[in-house]
């Protein structure tokens, strides 16, 4: 039985002139594998950045399990269960691999207040961080610093500290970019790993990962849905190809 | 009527003070605008133009308005040197770095004014023209405050007229509003901040030695005035010239009004007004919302 | 399943598990601290000065140090609680000194909330002007009630109550402000060092590295940024009221410019973000202060903006960051890889 975890209802999104989302409609049920792809341009991160409360719609609502969350912070969304990764690594660069993770679970926790006991008295939370690092396959890194590890591990740990919140809904922004791909596996791998059921939202433009993973696939085209389906529907879809090949001929 | 009279004359003084404060801080609010560089030593640049435009009318003979030009081209000179060679290392740099950067050459310019020129204040001499007062049919008030007024139009209307028809005034606002955008196309913007930074510093010249008779000039300025140039930028909100002008003349005429009725507070409500102004709009009057 | 405590097998969380001990090193501080009152019986007014540097400097690392606030108008709060101490000594109203000392923290505290909560909603520029705004306009407020305060002469010759009753404050021979001062750093820094270590202090640290990612990780950023700006300002307090203690005196200096750009020099001298940045930073520039800003005022300061400038652009981390590069280049060169 699938629940709907988040839904938009005519979301617009307007700076100034441009305007970035157009009236969309989008649900993310649980154990969703959806992914949203379109040109450059076309208003993806902008969507997230909606999803999370990173800024509020110009118009219509947002709903989280039926209940309106359209003015509801970023803080609070995570709370309710709404993680992200970010398209550019947003890690704490000067602390370990651990204490990245752990500044997640001790926050999900409410361990994160506490001012008179040292963190290292909360044994859960790091027993938790250590677990989820095994999982990843990023244990041996764990005492690194963020800036010692290679870029794709940093990607990992993107997605560490997300899966730390232990989230019902998880938005994908582009996991695999500025991974080389030699060690692109290591992402791909760990989105395969995903729990059942979570709904997963991904932006990417890598076709084989979104063809590979998506059970549904959105495309957006100037901040609007131009076409919705099976990744075979899109696939097969004669305007989908003109927008992506009229984008790369544009160069 | 005297009562009349007395706000006529405090309006005219704290817009002339506050013209002093606009043509000072206006390069200090486009350069945050544009390059997001909080530097604490702008007020350092205004004393320094200010320095050399007395010292040229004192020991050379310059006339008012020649000095006024080497005041504004030197300072700007010697701006694009330590822009190229020291500040340009800092563009990308954390914000503390800056504030302690800016600190320390307000420091050196500071001690190196003391020691070169002296401790002393230095009034600038006014030339024989803009001296006395002038008839204005209702009212007689003095000719040089009449002056900076009328300068402190012009200058605003000139750069408002400069960013809105020139190609470097296009450039500026587009990298303003957005600057990751203006540089895909292809802007250069480290040239244009080079340009900007030497043409805000002049101004800052210009500022500090017609702005003798109001704000002084001694080795302690660059210090002393600082929250005020801070507040203009702030309250105008960064990058906008008309937000500079307006807040400095709400300043220039909250500090002769308070000065007037409140002798020994008046500086304390400018500071809670800020808060309080800042509180309720934390972009400033003039500023974009985030 | 796993056996409770296998986890710590790992180096990494077994060094997490274990940061907050404390190592014989950090001793080292105090025992100085402790040799110096006997060593230098003649220069404990200096020594007071300098332990009293350092609580102030340990305060502002709170707020710029671990939670990346960046600010020139902590000498506000400094201020605030010397002249709630030395008001109130010096109208008779309450001499007391251990008391009063806390008063002087609330009324900092109390300030820091109400500013910070204004504040704080602001960033870079503005969030600087503000605090400068703040700290000028205790300024002239202290000022503006020449009656209470003495203004630009301030309150001279305050007199306190004996501490516990028994030590009193000898003017001219500083035994008892230097040993009261000491203890008063010395639980303020543990204080501080329990704050770090906390899950607080942890999420502090996450806030200055990346205050996006925390909004995304699901932290209140702005009611923590709040309380340890509160915190910061009641230490500073406290620091302004051993201030007005030792020296018997307040003036318009604790609310000045010159005393909040002082601290931000030490702190960034020593190495913010880094407990004993704030002793390194106090001893080294009050020593080189105590020596040269007397008697060549000018070229002092002149030396201090060039060290300003050389230390943002090539020592941002301060004494105790050019340690750190020394020591990785040591390590490095012992262990070729």
């Amino acid at each position: 039985m699938t629940t709907t975890l988040i839904e938009t209802h005519n979301v617009s999104k307007s700076f100034g002139a441009l305007r970035a989302a157009s009236d969309i409609n989008f649900r993310i049920e649980s154990g969703a594998r959806r992914a949203l792809i379109g040109p450059n341009g076309a208003g993806k991160t902008t969507f997230i950045n909606l999803l999370t409360g990173v800024f509020a719609p110009t118009a219509g609502r947002v709903l989280y399990k039926g209940r309106d969350i359209t003015d509801l912070p970023q803080a609070a969304r995570v709370k309710l269960g709404i993680a992200r990764t970010f398209q550019i690594n947003r890690l704490f660069r000067g602390l370990s691999v651990l204490e990245n993770v752990y500044i997640a679970i001790a926050e999900r926790l409410g361990a994160a207040p506490a001012m008179l006991h040292p963190a290292g008295r909360r044994r859960d939370v790091i027993e938790e961080s250590m677990h989820l690092l095994e999982q990843l396959k990023l244990a041996d890194d764990a005492h690194h610093s963020i800036s010692e590890l290679p870029y794709g591990r940093q990607r990992l740990v993107e997605l560490a500290i997300a899966l730390g919140l232990k989230p019902e809904v998880l938005l994908l922004d582009e996991p695999a970019a500025g991974v080389p791909s030699a060690e692109s596996h290591i992402i791909l791998d760990a989105i395969d790993a995903l729990p059942a059921h979570i709904g997963v939202l991904i932006i990417d433009h890598d076709m084989d990962l979104v063809f590979r993973f998506a059970r549904h696939i959105t495309v957006l085209v100037r901040g609007a849905i131009f076409a919705e389906g099976t990744p075979k529907e899109i696939g097969a879809n004669p305007d989908v190809r003109a927008v992506y090949l009229g984008q790369a001929s544009h160069g | 009527m005297i009562f009349g009279i007395d706000v006529a004359s405090m309006l005219l003084g704290g817009l002339a003070a506050g013209m002093v404060l606009f043509i000072v801080s206006v390069g200090l609010s486009v350069t945050m605008g544009l390059m997001g560089f909080v530097n604490l030593a702008h007020g350092a640049f205004a004393m320094l133009g200010g320095y050399i435009i007395v010292l040229v009318m004192r020991n050379w003979n310059f006339d008012f308005v020649s000095a006024l030009a080497t005041g504004f081209i030197l300072t700007a000179a010697i701006s694009v040197i330590f822009e190229r060679l020291l500040y340009a290392r800092l563009y990308r740099a954390p914000e503390l770095d800056q504030v302690l950067f800016t600190i320390g050459l307000v420091f050196i310019f500071i001690a190196s004014v003391t020691l070169l020129v002296g401790p002393e204040n230095q009034p600038v001499p006014i030339p024989a023209a803009l001296q006395g007062q002038l008839d204005l049919g209702f009212l007689q008030y003095r000719t040089y405050s009449i002056f900076l007024i009328l300068i402190g139009i012009v200058i605003v209307i000139g750069l408002w007229l400069g960013f809105e028809r020139t190609r470097y005034g296009a450039q500026i606002r587009a990298a303003v509003d957005n600057r990751r955008m203006a540089e895909s196309l292809g802007i250069n913007i480290d040239r244009l901040f080079t340009v900007t930074f030497a043409f805000g510093s002049g101004m800052a010249a210009l500022g500090g030695g017609l702005g003798a008779e109001f704000l002084g000039l001694d080795p302690q300025y660059p210090l002393k005035y600082l929250v005020f140039f801070l507040i203009v930028v702030a309250v105008g909100g960064p990058g906008r010239i008309f937000g500079a002008f307006y807040a400095a003349a709400i300043i220039g005429v909250l500090d002769f009004a308070l000065k007037l009725y409140i002798p020994k507070g008046g500086t304390l409500f400018i500071y809670a007004l800020t808060i309080l102004l800042l509180l309720w709009r934390p972009q400033g009057l003039f500023g974009r919302t985030a | 399943m796993s056996a409770p405590g296998y986890v710590l097998d790992h180096p990494a969380a077994r060094a997490l598990a274990e940061r907050h001990r404390v190592r014989a090193w950090e001793a080292l501080p105090w025992l100085l601290a402790i040799a110096f009152y006997f060593a230098f019986p003649r220069h404990l007014g200096f020594g007071t000065e300098l332990l009293v540097a350092i609580l102030f400097a340990i305060s502002l690392d709170l707020a710029l140090g671990y939670a990346g606030i960046i600010t020139l108008g902590h000498a506000a709060f400094f201020g605030a609680g010397a002249y709630t101490v030395g008001m109130l000594a010096f109208h008779g109203v309450w001499k007391e000194p251990i008391s009063g000392l806390l008063l002087g923290g609330a009324v900092a505290a109390l300030i820091g909330l109400a500013s910070g909560l204004v504040l704080l909603r602001t960033a870079g520029l503005t969030l600087l002007m503000l605090t400068l705004c703040t700290m000028a306009l205790l300024e002239e407020t202290a000022n503006f009630a020449h009656a209470y305060t003495g203004s630009f002469d301030g309150l001279p010759g305050i007199t306190f109550k004996p501490v516990l009753g028994l030590f009193e404050f000898n003017p001219l021979i500083p035994r008892t402000q230097y040993v009261y001062a000491l203890v008063v750093l010395f639980i303020g820094f543990v204080f501080v060092r329990t704050l770090i270590y906390s899950p607080f202090g942890q999420s502090l640290t996450g806030i200055r590295e990346n205050t996006l990612r925390m909004h995304a990780v699901g932290a209140p950023v702005r009611v923590r940024l709040v309380i340890c700006y509160t915190i910061s300002a009641a230490i500073a307090g406290v620091a302004g009221g051993l201030w007005a203690q030792t020296n018997l005196y307040v003036n318009l200096s604790t609310l000045s410019l010159d005393r909040a750009a002082t601290v931000l020099i030490i702190l960034v001298l020593g190495g913010y973000g880094r407990l004993y940045g704030s002793f390194i930073g106090a001893v080294a520039y009050m020593v080189l202060a105590h020596f040269l800003s007397q008697i060549y005022p000018t070229a002092w300061q002149l030396g201090l903006g060039l060290l300003l400038v050389l230390i943002a652009l090539f020592a941002r981390n301060g004494i105790l960051g050019l340690f750190d590069t020394l020591r990785r280049h040591f390590r490095a060169k012992r262990a070729p890889s």
